[in-house]
């Protein structure tokens, strides 16, 4: 008899199963509450620590909210007011194009040369981990005072960079980094790279590690090698991780503020001003918490339209 | 144990958390309860800005002395400078402003206006003998809400070698400084030395410029502050300052006099005790040069303020400005400016500092026809601040001819 049973219930469609337990158990049943107990900490952390802060922050951008507010709890609602002051604001289409060209360049830098590195070590020769290690260097320095260094090394007339170039005769008149309006957004780039070099190179040899071995050596026997190695074998591998590396490196850069602060703070006559420098300065200079907060928004929009890529091409990849 | 138990403990915890949360966001509307604990006040909390030593230390035996007068105990906090506006914010939010506040002068207008202080002369607090140009930072609509600590200001150190070396007199004048800034210019070496930075500092610098030579904040676009911008282009563009200077801060001013790489420096009191531990420079002070003669030196008055913030608890907040009108005391101002090497803001003190600080005399006659940054413009000061060092920026670079330099940064 047991056996039988066992068949029976075994025989039964697969499908009726799930409608079955739903109609039998209580809709407070252990299983269910304990299922919603996996959710509820996710859920509640989400609601209180993304969801409140961008709820909070697209009212405030609605309000007048100043000083003033932090004592009396007033913020008089003013619409669109503060998006308007915003998108009239002469610095707004060059901070935007700071901020396009900033993530560009910082992203396409950070990028190959981290590439490049991970390809470089993933060949082992003696003391190969211990670089490896010491390129995290930049990661590990707080930024302020990897920034107040970077002040330094790139000051125009003492600056041992100009020094290096012009006692290598490279140039001849210093290169004014940080003080010409027309040199002072690629010498920001130029430290973003630096600082952004650990995480491509971590993640990118990361993913190397993981095409097998034989690959190469099966390539090998057919006659591809190095560059051709790369090229059919490498980078299709690789490509999940690059997706993953670009799009996060986009949402890190473009809110990217305390390299800035430290080494232009916005200057000179605003080169260098980005979304996020005008977002800072609104909300902690000038103490206009509703331009800030419109401008904070402005670039959640932008980084939420590369999580949405992100997202998709995600899902490409699982459906693949 | 359960899954029933642990249900509830989690309940439990929920139902914490958010009392948590309900508690966190109590503050923003209404007036405060006014718990009044009777007149035993014991101890006061006081927030300040004065992090590091030896500012903090000498800072704490001022306010000892006067705890130790009108009979308390001190809870002190303090705050780096750039911190203090955001704290200051966050405790007056969540209702947590402590009994005395220090605040940076032009900021006592924009706060008082919120509502957060309490005016002084509420308990009756005597601050008739603070120099008239410091209470013109602390005083909104007739009301005094700050007791000004000893003041600092800007003035024009010199090299001495180098100037003698170079036989070269101080510059009294806009042409002198021209004409001593372009002869002490050689090789590795800048004749002057100032901050033009993108930041309040910037402003700050070019205060003395404008202000000695009669601009005015309230209209920048003026014959009178566009020749103070221009006398800043003639000197960086004749090489006898660097054009590193729309980056530098006043410490990088100081690094630069110290280093012997400028001659002459636009820097404050508050660079002495680093400039007396490098006794390889021999430096002296004059006042900021002036254009035309006639024109009297005039340089933006800076210093922090003593305050009392509307707590609700009314027997604290008396005592708070007993220890306030302490700190204006003829004693605690000496004190505590021979050891900082800050003016006292009292004219009554002032022949006796000199004689006592004599390297403060060129400074002390500087605070005396200093002018506060928030005089006239109040809680819009910033707003005029970010003008000024956009357009130095703009005409430092070229961006912008002099003449347009700050009606373009005014549209920002």
């Amino acid at each position: 008899m047991p056996n039988m049973q066992r068949i029976n219930r075994e025989s039964t469609p697969p499908v009726s199963a799930p409608r079955n337990t739903l109609s039998a158990r209580p809709r407070f049943s252990r299983e269910n509450v304990t299922k919603a107990l996996f959710v509820v900490p996710a859920a509640v952390f989400t609601v209180l620590f993304f969801g409140y802060p961008v709820v909070k922050n697209i009212t405030m951008s609605l309000q007048d909210y100043t000083t003033k507010t932090f004592f009396t709890g007033e913020a008089p609602w003013v619409g669109i007011k503060n998006y308007a002051t915003i998108f009239g604001s002469n610095l707004f289409t060059p901070a935007l194009l700071n901020t396009a060209l900033f993530t560009l360049g910082s992203i396409a830098g950070q990028f190959v040369i981290g590439l490049a590195l991970a390809t470089f070590f993933k060949r082992r020769f003696p003391l190969s981990n211990f670089l490896r290690s010491m390129l995290l260097l930049p990661w590990l320095l707080p930024l302020i005072v990897g920034s107040a260094t970077w002040r330094s090394i790139l000051d125009q007339d003492s600056g041992i960079l100009n020094r290096s170039l012009e006692g290598l005769g490279v140039i001849h008149d210093p290169i004014p980094w940080l003080t010409s309006p027309a040199v002072a957004l690629s010498a920001v780039i130029l430290v973003n790279i630096w600082v952004g070099i650990p995480f491509n190179v971590t993640i990118i040899y990361g993913g190397l590690q993981d095409i097998p071995e034989e690959l190469y050596e099966a390539a090998a026997l057919d006659g591809a090698t190095g560059w051709k190695a790369f090229r059919n074998i490498t980078w299709p591998n690789l490509r999940p991780v690059v997706s993953v590396v670009l799009v996060l490196g986009v949402v890190y850069t473009l809110k990217v503020l305390d390299i800035i602060l430290g080494l232009t703070n916005g200057g000179p006559a605003n080169a260098t001003q980005t979304l996020a420098v005008r977002s800072y300065q609104e909300s902690f200079i000038n103490f206009q918490f509703g331009s800030g907060a419109a401008y904070s928004n402005v670039l959640i929009l932008i980084s939420l339209i590369f999580a949405i890529i992100y997202l998709r091409a995600n899902r490409r990849a699982v459906d693949e | 144990m359960g899954t029933k138990s642990k249900m509830r403990s989690f309940l439990a915890v929920a139902g914490v958390a958010s009392l948590a949360l309900t508690a966190c966001s109590g503050g923003g509307s209404g007036s405060t309860a006014g718990s009044n604990s009777g007149g035993d006040v014991k101890t006061l909390t006081v927030l300040d800005s004065y992090n590091n030593d030896p500012d903090k230390s000498i800072l704490q035996a001022s306010i000892d002395k006067c705890a130790a007068q009108v009979g308390v105990t001190i809870d002190r906090t303090t705050v780096p400078g750039k911190d203090r506006m955001q704290t200051v914010l966050q405790r007056s939010s969540s209702r947590t402003l402590p009994d005395v506040l220090m605040l940076d002068n032009p900021e006592v207008k924009d706060v008082a206006s919120t509502g957060a202080l309490s005016a002084l002369g509420d308990y009756n607090v005597d601050t008739t003998a603070f120099a008239g140009n410091s209470l013109d930072a602390v005083t909104q609509d007739g009301k005094v809400y700050g007791a000004p600590v000893p003041a600092d200001t800007l003035g024009l150190f010199y090299n001495k070698d180098l100037l003698a070396a170079a036989g070269v007199e101080p510059p009294k004048t806009w042409d002198e400084l021209k004409a001593a800034a372009a002869k002490l210019t050689k090789g590795d070496q800048y004749g002057l030395a100032l901050s033009a930075a993108a930041t309040y500092e910037g402003s700050w610098q070019f205060l003395p410029f404008m202000w000695t030579n009669g601009g005015d904040e309230t209209n920048l676009d003026t014959p009178q502050v566009k020749e103070a911008l221009q006398l800043y282009v003639d000197l960086v563009n004749s090489g006898s300052v660097s054009k590193s200077v729309i980056n530098w801060t006043q410490a990088d001013v100081k690094d630069q006099f110290v280093a012997g790489k400028a001659a002459m420096m636009i820097n404050g009191p508050w660079q002495i005790p680093a400039l007396e531990a490098s006794p390889n420079v021999k430096w002296d002070s004059v006042q900021i040069p002036i254009n035309k003669a006639g024109q009297t030196p005039t340089a933006p008055l800076g210093g922090m303020v003593w305050t009392v913030p509307m707590t609700g608890d009314k027997a604290k907040m008396a005592k708070a400005a007993e220890f306030v009108q302490c700190t204006g005391s003829k004693d605690s101002q000496m004190s505590l400016g021979k050891a900082r090497h800050t003016v006292p803001v009292r004219a009554d003190l002032h022949e006796e500092y000199v004689k006592e600080v004599p390297t403060m005399k060129t400074f002390t006659q500087q605070v005396e026809n200093a002018r506060a940054r928030t005089g006239k413009l109040g809680k819009d000061w910033p707003k005029a601040a970010t003008t000024i060092y956009t357009a130095v920026q703009l005409a430092l670079t070229g961006k912008a001819s002099v003449q347009d330099a700050f009606a373009q940064a005014a549209k920002g």
